[in-house]
């Protein structure tokens, strides 16, 4: 039966016949590189129009509707728009650290890609503290925005540099004791393991309350850590000028809107493997026929599937609410995520300690 | 603040949000209605007070109603409209004062309508027309009465 996994092997295989080892490893490095830029090119693409019809929806708008058949080719249009642009750099601004910044943010978000499991077998890397090296991996973005802050020597861009580090030191905290929750489940941190562990039903369903109060704060927290609505005050248009980007242009800026993009939808596909099985097949128990109709879906559909399914969850909560103030989002932290994310960390282990779990 | 307090607040946190949330939702789910017009092919009904540019109102057989009473000119605030006379011979062989050019700068105008209120004759009018953008300044200044048109019969 024909499936990526199969394909990855066969290429594996292949490789190693014909040359020798050193040389393949080195194809495999090219030919997951180009993969991976093609998928960063195409997430751009893709996630950009689906925000821009999402938002129109929610707001009785037609959206881009001129370019291509229903505005399809919009966001190619854009991106040669920005491609053709001037890249102005300041005259003020730190020139080294202004034209690192980006391309950290983009490496930062390359980076994340390894441990995803987008299908069976499918994998770059599927190390062994796979959850650990995306949490920590993630903070590294943050560098990014607040050297596009303190560079580009403009007091809006350095507030909203200095907003985002707040923002994005304390919204690790939950993100990361919510993914323990489901850690402490399971057993293991590696990718294979999670995805593994949730054959019989996914987390959401299998880890009664606690798994649900991770879900939410997870959500939560990543549409923190992404700099989204509602928040976003590290870009904050209405106040701060878009904030940390405020001084880029052109391609440059177009690195800062990807990586934004592939953040999300990286953050979402952690989520969709931690709680809604990656690309597990939705199983229900003892229900064999209804299962055995479910693994022909394609596991790389199912992976995809949950993962939009979140992305779009968290472009609702953009269209949807208003931006907090930074005192209110602190507040939520500190105040409310951050216990309950302890407390239910404490319920989640009771539970995985006395079996209660499916 | 009290334990119950705090889950109340959080309770209540979590319902407001989902009544947004629904709101949207509903939204998004019903996209039949559409709030926006596809503005080249699908234009707005403009309010009757809209008032776009000043037009002098031509009959079928190319007259106006404009005496050169220069009434406009001197209501106008901003200098907007230029009145260049001229003599004309009429049947009876005396010179009569008309209109040669009623010169209209659309780029100093507020559209405050003073000039129309100012007429006596009601030659002139507010127009709806609001797509003014053109490539080159000159183009905003426009010559009102048509070339070749005379004052309506009757007019004084």
């Amino acid at each position: 039966m024909w499936s990526l996994g199969n394909i990855t092997h066969s290429i594996d295989a292949w490789l190693n016949e014909s040359f020798n080892p050193a040389i393949a490893l080195l194809t495999e490095f090219v030919i997951v590189g180009t993969m991976a830029i093609g998928l960063f090119a195409v997430l751009g693409l893709v996630l950009v129009f689906m925000e821009r019809k999402v938002s129109a929806y929610m707001q009785i708008r037609v959206g881009p509707n001129r370019v291509g058949p229903k505005g399809m080719f919009q966001t190619f249009a854009d991106t040669i728009k920005l491609l053709l642009k001037e890249g102005l750099t300041p005259t003020g601004s730190d020139k080294f650290l202004f034209n690192l910044a980006p391309v950290i943010a983009i490496i930062s978000a390359m980076l994340l890609l390894a441990p995803i499991a987008f299908a069976k077998d499918f994998q770059m890397w599927d190390l062994n503290i796979g959850v650990l090296y995306v949490s920590a991996i993630s903070s590294v973005a943050v560098i990014s925005i607040l050297m596009a802050g303190w560079s580009s020597n403009n007091k809006y861009s350095l507030l909203g540099a200095m907003r985002s580090g707040a923002q994005i030191v304390s919204y690790e905290l939950s993100a990361g004791l919510s993914i323990l929750a489901i850690v402490v489940l399971v057993g293991s941190l590696k990718m294979t393991d999670i995805v593994a562990s949730q054959e019989t039903g996914w987390w959401l369903f299998k880890g009664h309350i606690p798994a649900l109060i991770a879900f939410v704060i997870f959500i939560i927290a990543a549409t923190a850590e992404t700099n989204r609505a509602p928040f976003d005050l590290a870009e904050a248009e209405s106040e701060l000028t878009a904030g940390f980007h405020t001084e880029y242009s052109g391609m440059r800026f177009a690195l800062f809107f990807l990586a934004e993009y592939v953040n999300i939808f990286i953050v979402c596909a952690i989520g969709a493997t931690l709680f809604l099985g990656g690309w597990m097949p939705f199983h229900i128990g003892q229900w064999t026929a209804f299962n055995h109709l479910m693994d022909f879906i394609p596991s790389s559909l199912w992976f995809f599937g949950k993962t939009f399914f979140l992305i779009f969850l968290i472009m609702w909560f953009r269209w949807t609410f208003p931006r907090l103030r930074v005192d209110q989002l602190l507040n939520l932290e500190w105040k409310y995520l951050l216990p309950i994310s302890m407390f239910n960390l404490l319920l989640a282990t009771a539970i995985a300690i006395l079996g209660w779990h499916f | 603040m009290s334990a119950i307090q705090y889950i109340k607040d959080i309770y209540n946190a979590v319902k407001s949000l989902l009544i947004g949330m629904k709101q949207t939702g509903y939204y998004f789910t019903h996209h039949k209605e559409i709030i926006t017009q596809n503005y080249p092919e699908e234009k707005q009904q403009l309010a009757e007070r809209f008032r776009g540019e000043v037009v002098m109102t031509h009959d079928s057989n190319n007259e106006h109603k404009c005496t050169g009473c220069t009434a406009c000119e001197l209501a106008c605030p901003n200098g907007t409209i230029k009145i260049v006379t001229k003599f004309e011979l009429t049947p009876e062989g005396k010179k009569k004062k008309a209109i040669d050019k009623f010169v209209y700068h659309l780029e100093l105008c507020t559209m405050c309508n003073l000039c129309i209120v100012a007429c006596p004759t009601d030659a002139i009018k507010m127009d709806q027309a609001f797509e003014h953008s053109v490539f080159d300044r000159s183009q905003l200044t426009k010559v009102l009465n048509k070339p070749g048109s005379k004052i309506m019969e009757g007019v004084e």
